[in-house]
Order: structure tokens, then C-alpha cells, then sequence
């Protein structure tokens, strides 16, 4: 098998202001987000050769990204992979541009959710028998948080604090990024005493749901320089689907999520990250739940496995610690419009890694990743995409 | 011979004192309790649970029979026996029938049965009987009612019951009727009903019967009989002759009046203290009236611990009145703001009956792995298409986790979700029923049930859930 690194650069992003957009519709966001990226790369529509648009379900076809922008006789493919449909839709574009076949390419993520008229995601099951355990996004999660702090001796208190914290953590982080969805800061106090949503997860331990989009222009990576002074390389593209195994096979005990482990460990060893605890400058991961954000930690290898606790009562994930995760406030700030999550967390790495992220600018950031979770965690789709500043 | 080889009963776990329903409206409260039928049951569901508790120690496989018998099946067309025989797993060489529309339904259903196997057109047939009759709010019935299902095991061979003679009158006659199109019981003024109707029909045809057959009152061990209300059960057994000794108590003040099934439920508490040789008094009521003649055997000792009424009376759960308003779909509450229930496919649900009704997963003949649901790929060795089916009805399992959902739209939220795993092998997923979440924990022993999921487009969605295991 080949690697993606350094074949590849990242020379324009957009990303739209997530949030209720009750006065915007699917076209508005996109152009809100691909205005951005065009400007940013300093590029014109007739330039883009070919696209790639992720979104789950709030369009069909490449039709969906051609009919807004007005895109004439373009290849467009649409993808769909749960939540890891616009880093999904980003690592295929990024194989088009590789393999030469496309110079240079347009790619963008986004949902509209909240024409739904309904509290949470609007799950649908394509048809069959419905003869199957209640099926919500919280509850499947939250047998995540049962077991593990069953497993790692965590009582009731001490594990609803550590989620606590990295709710607090990322909302912290949020009240500073105008296109946040959510701009304030929490106390913790405000999220233990909150409602249950799927218990033991609170109404503070779940993300929203929002609309959003965010786009990306690639190039080759000898090209980048020609465009911009800093683009940004792709180091790793990894996608790791699992099978549902974890609700048929009784090894699996809802404390970890083995498809993370596996994405992450490819991608460190496409990216040539030996220690990804002190090499990964920042990680924008899928904090749809506060017990996806923990266990992630110790999926990804920042944290020992069944010791995130002690790291996220040291700081060390905080914007000022060692390792800032999800700087720009995570999916607890922006909510989650599913196509487009994967390009909105690329677009903090992108903007960090370039030095434009403003109150929440890391020092010295050389390498940030992304990290996407789809479907549920006994057999879910991962995405892993690092992402840096030093060239070839 | 044909006599009853294993008898058991079910009753749901939730109960409602009269006492609350008194307090519901200001009336003075009378005694006792009455079972409530969780969300998820009804007459269907009822009745599986009873048939499996009759058939514990038994082979299904010898089933040639499901007679189903209720005045309240959930569907007016769409056999009833059909489903229960979908759920025990049965082959389809098997008769299934619905008997229906008469307090005597369930001793009907039996007299059916015991003569098809006397006449050797049937080896074995499984009766089962299950009523969640509902009475007006703020009415008599709704305090004496209770919902529950009893289960009979018709053969030759083995019987623990033989029958010694069974009598049958036809009374067309008003005391409680219910119409086609209307949820609840109507019922005739008190004293007709008590004078004309229950207390004079049913020690006559009783006495008639014991006369047929030589039976003086002094040689009944028990008498199982039906009563409206403990007052007139009381006056029919004194019109009977029997003494209070012999009287099997009628379950009236601890679950209710359970419709069809009372009779055959009050048999089975009955029998959990026969003894080889008692003679047994069955008798139904209503339009008209059945009596059977039962003689225990020496056999009387091996169905002793099938689930019959102790157990349901040791472990119970108590409802307020407004939980029972809301489970039997009598008060409209908001809906919740999600989407509309997706509707089933009805292809979907046929081909997938043998894990969705039956609950039988797969071992595979590869590696041994059991896994549901069925699956063509081994999801442990990845072989294709080497499967033995595996029932998993019976199965006790633990809980590996679990969740608490109020998002989820339900009829009485929270939803409890676990993933369950049995020591045998294999893991299912699924609600969890008839527990309190704060009892909900890793490790927590629990059995499965056959519950209704959902009632969409008119389909009432079966499917199984775990319930903590109780003593």
C-alpha cells in the first residue's frame, strides 16, 4: 500500500457559521463556505476541475454542490459515510489529485438539519422490521460511559465530573470562535446539574444539532507554492469502517473503540508519527458525546488506556495545555450537520497550522488531526486525516 | 385418555391498588390490588409469557396445536394463535385456532382441545388464554378488572390432570357484552346480572354436572371457579355446597378479574399445592357456563414449580392511577418533538420471523460461535452459509451495559437499552422492560420476554426485551 504524504496540499478553506441558520437553506450555507475558500486560495470557479461533496442526507447527487454553484459539465461525486462523510469526501479528492488525474479540485461538506422541525437527528433506518433495541445517537453513546467508568472504578460523581470538564473545556474554547454555534462558556456546575438526556449523559454531554458547511481547494503538492506561501500537506488519509461486530460478538466491551485504535495507528504510520502524545501539535476529534471525546483520547494514543482522567484533570487537553483537542470548541460548540463536521474540523487544523486562529492560536503548531466517528461505537465508520505545515 | 399435561399462569408485574384509584377520584377505597398490563403487553404478549412457563421441561417440538383464546386479541382479523405459535417457534404442520368473544373462551378453547386429542385428531395442543378486558374510568369494572394469561398442555401421555367428566350449557343472556368497535365493557344493572345471570346459571349447570357424574361436594379437593366479584363467588360456592376449605381462592383481590383467563389462572394456583388423587372443580362463566371434572395423578408433582401464581404474587410493582390511564392509551399526551414512526415493511417482518418473533439466532458449525441474529457470514471465523439454528428463549443473560434514553419518542419514557450477554454465548441487544431504571445495573441477571415494540399503521410490532430476573 502506498501513503498520501506530502503528495497532496490544502491551498484554500471556507466554513460557513454553523448554527439554527432558520434564514438560510442548503445553498446559502454552501456559498457561504466556497466564497470563503475561493478567496482564500485566491481562485476563480472556472479554475475547479472536478469536486467532491459530503453530505448524508441533505442532497442527492453531485447535483446537490453543481446546482447552487453552478457548476457546468463537472465530474461531482457525491459522498456519504455517516459522520465521516466530508473527510471521506475530502480523501477521495485528495486520491484524484495524487494519482494526476486533477490539478486542482473543489470539495465541500454540508448539512441542513434544522428544516427538520425536530429535537436530535432524525435516524432513518432504510426499511425493515424496526425489531431492534430503541434506537437513539445518546443512548447508543452512553453505553460507552456505563461501562467504562463500571470498568475503570469510576463512581457515579467522579465520572460525570471528568465528562464535565471536557464540556467546559470545549466551551471555553468555543466562546472564542465567531463561527461557533454556541459562544458562551459553561460553568460545571451549570453541567452537572443538567438534565438527563440518555443517562448517565446529561443534557451538557451532547452535542447539537446545527446546519453547517465548510469547503477545501486542493492541489498537488508541487503546485501548492504557486497559490500560497504557507499551504498546508496532507501527512495521512485513513479510513477505518467497522461492521457492527461489538452487538454480536461478546469481546467487545463498550470501553474502547477498536476502529479508532486502527485508523490512528495507520495514519501515524503513514504520517511517520512514532509518539503521537507529544508529536500532534493539536486533534479536532468527534466529541458528539463528552464520553466519545474521552475515550477517543485513549484510542488515539494520547492517553494511557483507562488513564484519560488523570489528563483531563491536568489540563493537558485545554487550549493552553500540552495538547490543545478540538481548540475551536468541537462538535459541542458547532453541533454536528454531518457532511459537514470533517471539513470544519479540517478548516481549525488549516487555520491553526497557519497561524490565523486568532484568541485560540496555538504556539508553534506543526501537526493537527482530525479524527470523525460514525454510527455507533460497537462497530462504527472512523476517519483519521493529520494534516501539516512543513512541506516536502 | 386426553388430560392436561402442564398448566401455568402470567401476571404483569405492575399492580394498582384500589386504594389509588379510589384516591383518583375521591371515592372511598376498597381492597386489595389489580394487574396492569405494562405498555408493551397485551393479550398476545400475555399469552407467550404463559406458554412458555407451561412448557418449561417440556419439548415444543410436539406441538401439533395452539388454540388461543381472549375477548381481547389485538387484531379482529389476523389469527392470534398464529403469532404465539410464530413466537414458541412452532413448524407450520401445526392447527392453530382463535376462540374468542365469551368469558368461557379459555374452557372452551380446553374442551376443544381435550377432544381433539380423545379422538386422536391431535396429539398435543397448547391452550393459551390471556385477557386485558378494559372497564370505564372511574367505573366499577376498571377497579375489579386485572389483566393476565394462563396456559394449558393437552395430551395422553404424562397427564398431571385427568378428566373425569366436563358439562357445557348455553345461555344467551346481557350481563357484560362489548360491541364490535367499542374499547369498553358494558354491563347490565347489578342485581339482574347477580340474580338472573352468574349466581343462578353457574351453581346450576356445576350441580347438574356433579350429578351427571356421581360427584358429591364432600369429595372436591379444590374448586376452581369463575367470580364477577368475591361477594357472588362466595354466595355461588355456599350454593354449591362447598365449604370456604374448598374454595381455591379467586385471585379477585390480589389481580382482578381477569377476564377469560381467571378460571384456568385459578386452576393453576390450584395446583401448586394438589396432591396425587384431589378431585378438581373447574367451572367458566358466561354465556352460558362450562364445568370440568380433573382428577389429579402422580405426574401432579413434576409441573409443581412451573410459574403459577406464587411466583407473580412474590414480585410486584406498584403504579400510581395515572400510569394506568397512560399504558392503556386512555389519555392523549403531548408527543414529543420527533420525527414519525417509520412504518414496517411487512416482507421484512415475515422474513425475518424466525429471529424476530422466535428469538433463534445461529451457531456456527465452523468455529461454535452463537450469534443473533441470524447472520450468512460468521461474524468470529468469517465462514459462509455453516449455521445450526439456536434458541435463545429460556436463556438467562447478564447486562454488559446499559443507558437510560428520555430522548427517545415512547409511550412512558425513559427507554432502557442494554446490551446483553448469555453465558452459553452470544449477545443481544435490546429495551429492557418491567424494571425501574434505578434497579438498572452491569451484571444484572435478566431473562427475555416477548414484547409489542410498536403499533404502527396499524401493525403491532413484536419483538423481545430483557427483563431483570426476579425470584
Amino acid at each position: 500500500m502506498g501513503s498520501i504524504k506530502d503528495r497532496v496540499a490544502i491551498i484554500g478553506m471556507g466554513c460557513a457559521r454553523f448554527g439554527e441558520r432558520w434564514e438560510s437553506s442548503a445553498e446559502d450555507l454552501i456559498i457561504e463556505a466556497v466564497s470563503e475558500a475561493y478567496a482564500d486560495a485566491g481562485i476563480e470557479q472556472k479554475d475547479i476541475q472536478a469536486a467532491w461533496v459530503g453530505t448524508a442526507g441533505s442532497g442527492r447527487t453531485g447535483q446537490c454542490l453543481a446546482e447552487p454553484l453552478k457548476l457546468y459539465y463537472t465530474p461531482i461525486t457525491r459522498v456519504e459515510n455517516a459522520c465521516a462523510t466530508g473527510s471521506d469526501a475530502f480523501r477521495n479528492a485528495c486520491y484524484a489529485v495524487a494519482a494526476g488525474i486533477y490539478d486542482l479540485v473543489l470539495v465541500v461538506g454540508f448539512e441542513k438539519l434544522k428544516d427538520s422541525g425536530f429535537s436530535g437527528l432524525e435516524l432513518k433506518n432504510p426499511y425493515g422490521t424496526n425489531r431492534t433495541q430503541t434506537l437513539t445517537a445518546p443512548s447508543g453513546f452512553a453505553l460507552l460511559a456505563t461501562s467504562y467508568f463500571a470498568r475503570y472504578g469510576l463512581t457515579q460523581e467522579e465520572g460525570k465530573l471528568m465528562l464535565a470538564k471536557i464540556s467546559a473545556k470545549s466551551h471555553k474554547n468555543g466562546a472564542l470562535n465567531p463561527k461557533a454555534h454556541f459562544q458562551s462558556e459553561v460553568p460545571l456546575g451549570t453541567i452537572l446539574k443538567a438534565p438527563m438526556v440518555a443517562w448517565p449523559l446529561g443534557l451538557y454531554d451532547c452535542c447539537g444539532v446545527s446546519d453547517g458547511a465548510a469547503a477545501a481547494i486542493v492541489c498537488r503538492s508541487d503546485m501548492a507554492r504557486s497559490f500560497r506561501e504557507d499551504p498546508i500537506y496532507v501527512k495521512a488519509l485513513q479510513i477505518c469502517v467497522g461492521n457492527k461486530s461489538g452487538f454480536l460478538r461478546n469481546d467487545y466491551n463498550f470501553t474502547h473503540v477498536e476502529e479508532t485504535y486502527r485508523a490512528g495507528t495507520a495514519a501515524y504510520r503513514e504520517a511517520e508519527v512514532t509518539n503521537p502524545r507529544t508529536e500532534i501539535s493539536l486533534a479536532e476529534v468527534h466529541d458528539c458525546f463528552s464520553i466519545t471525546e474521552a475515550v477517543t483520547m485513549e484510542d488515539l494514543q494520547f492517553s494511557p488506556r483507562g488513564r484519560v482522567k488523570e489528563d483531563v484533570d491536568a489540563g493537558f487537553f485545554d487550549l493552553a495545555g500540552e495538547l490543545p483537542v478540538n481548540p475551536d470548541g468541537g462538535l459541542k460548540c458547532f453541533g454536528h450537520p454531518i457532511g459537514a463536521s470533517g471539513l470544519r474540523m479540517l478548516y481549525e487544523v488549516y487555520k491553526q497550522l497557519q497561524g490565523k486562529a486568532g484568541l485560540r492560536q496555538i504556539k508553534n503548531p506543526r501537526l493537527g488531526l482530525t479524527h470523525n466517528l460514525g454510527g455507533h461505537p460497537a462497530g462504527p465508520t472512523i476517519s483519521v486525516i493529520i494534516a501539516g505545515n512543513q512541506g516536502p | 385418555m386426553a388430560g392436561i399435561i402442564s398448566c401455568a399462569a402470567y401476571v404483569p408485574i405492575y399492580r394498582l391498588s384500589r386504594a389509588e384509584i379510589a384516591g383518583a377520584w375521591g371515592a372511598a377505597p376498597g381492597p386489595g390490588e389489580r394487574a396492569v398490563a405494562n405498555h408493551d403487553e397485551d393479550s398476545i404478549t400475555m399469552a407467550v409469557a404463559a406458554a412458555l412457563n407451561c412448557l418449561a421441561g417440556f419439548s415444543k417440538e410436539d406441538l401439533d396445536g395452539v388454540y388461543f383464546a381472549s375477548t381481547t386479541s389485538p387484531y379482529c382479523e389476523k389469527q392470534a394463535a398464529a403469532v404465539v405459535a410464530g413466537a414458541l417457534g412452532l413448524g407450520k404442520n401445526i392447527r392453530t385456532a382463535d376462540f374468542a368473544g365469551t368469558l368461557r373462551a379459555g374452557t372452551t378453547a380446553l374442551r376443544a382441545a381435550l377432544d381433539a386429542v380423545a379422538a386422536g385428531s391431535a396429539r398435543h395442543v397448547l391452550v393459551v388464554c390471556a385477557d386485558s378486558r378494559l372497564g370505564y374510568p372511574r367505573g366499577g369494572n376498571e377497579t375489579a378488572f386485572g389483566d393476565g394469561a394462563a396456559a394449558l398442555l393437552i395430551g395422553k401421555a404424562g397427564a398431571a390432570l385427568t378428566v373425569e367428566g366436563a358439562w357445557s350449557v348455553s345461555e344467551e343472556f346481557y350481563d357484560s357484552w362489548r360491541p364490535d368497535g367499542e374499547r369498553f365493557i358494558r354491563t347490565a344493572e347489578d342485581r339482574f346480572a347477580r340474580e338472573a345471570g352468574y349466581t343462578r346459571v353457574l351453581p346450576e349447570a356445576v350441580k347438574a354436572a356433579m350429578q351427571e357424574y356421581g360427584l358429591p361436594a364432600r369429595d372436591i379437593a379444590k374448586a376452581a371457579f369463575y367470580g364477577p366479584d368475591p361477594k357472588q363467588h362466595s354466595l355461588a360456592a355456599k350454593k354449591i355446597g362447598l365449604e370456604k376449605t374448598q374454595v381455591q381462592d379467586p385471585l379477585l383481590n390480589d389481580i382482578g378479574n381477569t377476564g377469560c383467563a381467571l378460571p384456568l389462572m385459578i386452576l393453576a394456583a390450584a395446583l401448586e399445592d394438589a396432591g396425587a388423587g384431589d378431585r378438581l372443580l373447574l367451572s367458566a362463566y358466561g354465556d352460558g357456563c362450562d364445568v370440568f371434572i380433573l382428577r389429579a395423578t402422580d405426574q401432579i408433582d413434576r409441573i409443581r414449580s412451573q410459574r403459577g401464581i406464587k411466583y407473580y404474587l412474590r414480585n410486584k410493582k406498584s403504579i400510581g392511577y395515572m400510569k394506568h390511564l397512560l399504558w392503556k392509551g386512555l389519555l392523549p399526551t403531548e408527543p414529543p418533538a420527533r420525527p414519525p414512526q417509520q412504518m414496517v415493511s411487512t416482507p421484512a417482518l415475515w422474513r425475518d420471523r424466525e429471529w424476530g418473533l422466535a428469538l433463534r439466532g445461529v451457531r456456527c458449525r465452523n468455529c461454535g460461535a452463537v450469534q443473533f441474529p441470524r447472520q450468512r457470514v460468521c461474524v468470529w471465523c468469517i465462514a459462509g452459509d455453516r449455521f445450526d439454528p439456536y434458541d435463545f428463549t429460556g436463556r438467562t443473560g447478564k447486562i454488559v451495559s446499559f443507558s437510560h434514553d428520555n430522548l427517545a419518542a415512547a409511550v412512558d419514557p425513559p427507554t432502557t437499552i442494554c446490551a446483553v450477554d448469555f453465558p452459553e454465548g452470544g449477545r443481544i441487544m435490546c429495551d429492557m422492560t418491567d424494571r425501574d431504571p434505578e434497579e438498572v445495573k452491569t451484571g444484572l441477571p435478566v431473562e427475555m420476554t416477548f414484547r409489542k415494540i410498536h403499533t404502527v399503521g396499524g401493525i403491532h410490532n413484536y419483538y423481545w426485551k430483557c427483563r431483570p430476573c426476579r425470584e
